[in-house]
């Protein structure tokens, strides 16, 4: 595998000795499962990629603020790249950017109404987060890079794959939070009564310090897997090939994915 | 071939000092303090200095073990670095807290960066602020002493229910505190900040020893004594001097500037960067201890500090032998000279492309 993979420098030593999953599964490009799969493990918008870093830093003190904000996002999420994708004929290449802010906008606007009205005392912990969704740059990051390219259907399919891998996420670093900083998970208290919590993971280092130790463990486990050039591609877009149908080939700098860091430019 | 002629790479001459010797030496600079703070509290503080120092050693043994790297236990970084943070707990603490802050500090704060040599904070102090945030009703209770000194409490118990009756939350209301008692050790506190004189006697054998310079320390101590003079008066407290002398000598002050700030990892190394971050360290403990709400705060304007040395070292950078510094005027011409060649290269570019 690594001897087709000249750009990327791995020692083919360690390298064959991790664990990669793209071995053992082989999905089509642009199909469902494929999608889904990208969005939990190999692009996965928290470990992977670093983007929605505000939310997560900020929503993980307990698992049950961490499932609220992930599901959320998701609704929002698939929305959004269901309107982007059905709307990608008209939307003007140039006007794409305020089009896009606008669609989002709507649906978080949905979101937060219906939050506030049906689980109040989720509205009241998650407070000013979910208006955030808005500027939240998965969902710009998606809509740009994925849903204003594909069809409505893999859109979709990339919605729900991100959000799931962004809910898993939360909920990961949500747990380790909670049962070390209180003692409990989703508010339900497990550790012995003798264990003294440790305040500092439910206040702001914790947040870095557990999400720190998170992206060590993906990055031990990923570096060494195939990209370009392989059978299966993980990050796909920037080596698409496909420029002649590619309305952003003038901006697009050619570079493998290896080398532009993924979706960053939208990091925030 | 000749042998006395031996062709070899740069340095030719190396100095005796080690990176063993210098923590020997710390060590040995801070016995007394340890020494006084035991007198002061009993066995229990001599269990804490012991559990926090084994427990530093042992986790960076194993942390090098287990990733297959050198063993690092013997130059004795990680003793005084367990050490400190045994220092800096309150006497009547339960063990395993010290413990927990040496792993911390030797794991997440040292090895996690690169090991001795590339933390970016004072591992002792990234611990001890890890503790305080993380148990600060432990971390804040001192005892009256189970020593063989008699502790002075003279300290009315309500001045502060929060951090005890320690000196330093009795000179937060501005009054003044017995001086002999500060100077001694025989006072609630941290373990090994109780005596200033002891301190102060291991901090002078270090300048002695030349492993540290006088810049920091004194700019430090300097620099907040000026502030604190100056704020005493300010605010007609009894007796200026006195208070400033004994906000010198209370807390974590001398402890901090002789042995904590003058780490060699997490300070700069430029002379004048030196004495920026030393006057630095004391605006910043003087802001939190005589202007914030907390009695406390040379652990934070340190690790505070640590995180500026890069920027610190930047701007303070020496000039290389025979380099001129350059002027502000040769500096405007060379900024004017760099934006006439861009301009003329995109004028040439839209030539081209007409």
């Amino acid at each position: 595998m690594s001897a087709k993979n000249p750009g990327i420098m791995v020692d083919p030593e360690l390298s064959g000795k991790r664990f990669q999953l793209s071995r053992y599964i082989h999905l089509k490009k642009d199909t469902a499962p494929e999608r889904v799969a990208n969005g939990i493990y190999f692009e996965n918008p928290v470990f992977m990629l670093a983007l929605g870093m505000c939310p997560t830093l900020a929503t993980t003190t307990s698992v049950t603020n961490a499932i609220g904000m992930g599901l959320s996002t998701t609704v929002i999420l698939i929305m959004s790249n269901l309107f982007i994708s059905l709307l990608r004929g008209i939307i003007p290449d140039r006007m794409r950017m305020p089009s896009y802010i606008v669609i989002i906008a709507s649906f978080v606007t949905i979101v937060d109404f219906l939050m506030e009205g049906f689980t109040p005392a989720m509205y009241e912990s998650l407070g000013v987060y979910i208006p955030l969704i808005v500027v939240n740059c998965i969902i710009m990051g998606r809509a740009e890079a994925y849903a204003g390219k594909h069809g409505p259907l893999s859109a979709v399919a990339d919605g729900v794959g991100m959000g799931i891998g962004f809910t898993i996420a939360l909920i990961v670093v949500a747990a380790v939070r909670e049962l070390l900083g209180s003692g409990s998970l989703a508010g339900v208290r497990v550790m012995p009564d003798s264990y003294e919590p440790i305040n500092i993971f439910v206040l702001a280092p914790g947040a870095f310090l557990v999400l720190a130790v998170f992206v060590a463990i993906m990055n031990r486990l990923h570096i060494g897997a195939p990209r370009r050039g392989d059978d299966w591609d993980p990050t796909g877009r920037f080596v698409c090939g496909d420029c002649a149908s590619c309305p952003r080939v003038n901006g697009c700098s050619g570079k493998p994915a290896a080398e532009t860091s993924g979706s960053r430019e939208g990091r925030g | 071939m000749n042998s006395k002629l031996q062709v070899s790479a740069s340095p030719h001459t190396r100095g005796m000092v080690t990176t063993n010797k210098i923590m020997y030496l710390v060590l040995a600079a801070l016995a007394p303090a340890c020494v006084m703070g035991v007198l002061a509290f009993g066995l229990h503080a001599l269990l804490i200095l012991a559990v926090s120092t084994a427990s530093a050693v042992l986790s960076e043994y194993l942390y090098e073990k287990l990733l297959h790297k050198k063993i690092t236990i013997r130059d004795g970084s990680a003793a005084v670095t367990g050490l400190l943070i045994g220092m800096n707990m309150p006497p009547q603490i339960d063990a395993w807290i010290p413990c927990l802050g040496s792993v911390f500090a030797i794991i997440v704060i040292k090895q996690l960066y690169g090991g001795l040599g590339q933390n970016f904070m004072n591992p002792a102090l990234g611990a001890r602020c890890f503790l305080l945030i993380s148990f600060a009703g432990k971390m804040t209770t001192f005892s009256s002493g189970h020593g063989l000194m008699k502790i002075v409490t003279k300290v009315p118990a309500t001045t502060d229910a929060l951090s005890g009756a320690t000196p330093l939350a009795y000179l937060k209301t501005g009054a003044t505190f017995d001086l002999s008692a500060l100077l001694v050790g025989n006072i609630q506190g941290c373990i090994g900040e109780v005596s200033a004189i002891a301190i102060l006697a291991g901090g002078i054998f270090l300048l002695a020893m030349k492993i540290i310079r006088i810049r920091i320390p004194g700019t430090y101590l300097g620099c907040f004594a000026l502030l604190t003079l100056i704020t005493a008066i300010a605010r007609g407290y009894d007796a200026p001097v006195l208070y400033t002398l004994e906000q010198l000598c209370a807390g974590g002050l001398m402890l901090g500037a002789w042995f904590m700030a003058t780490d060699y990892v997490t300070s700069p190394i430029t002379p004048v960067g030196q004495i920026v971050f030393g006057c630095a360290l004391g605006f910043l403990t003087w802001v939190f201890r005589l202007i914030g709400s907390g009695a406390e705060g040379v652990s934070y304007s340190i690790i505070f500090m640590n995180l500026l040395v890069p920027v610190i070292e930047h701007y303070t950078r020496p000039v290389a032998a025979g380099m001129v510094r350059q002027s502000r005027e040769n500096r405007r011409l060379m900024k004017q000279n760099r934006a006439q060649a861009r301009r003329l290269k995109a004028a040439g570019k839209e030539e081209k492309d007409a």
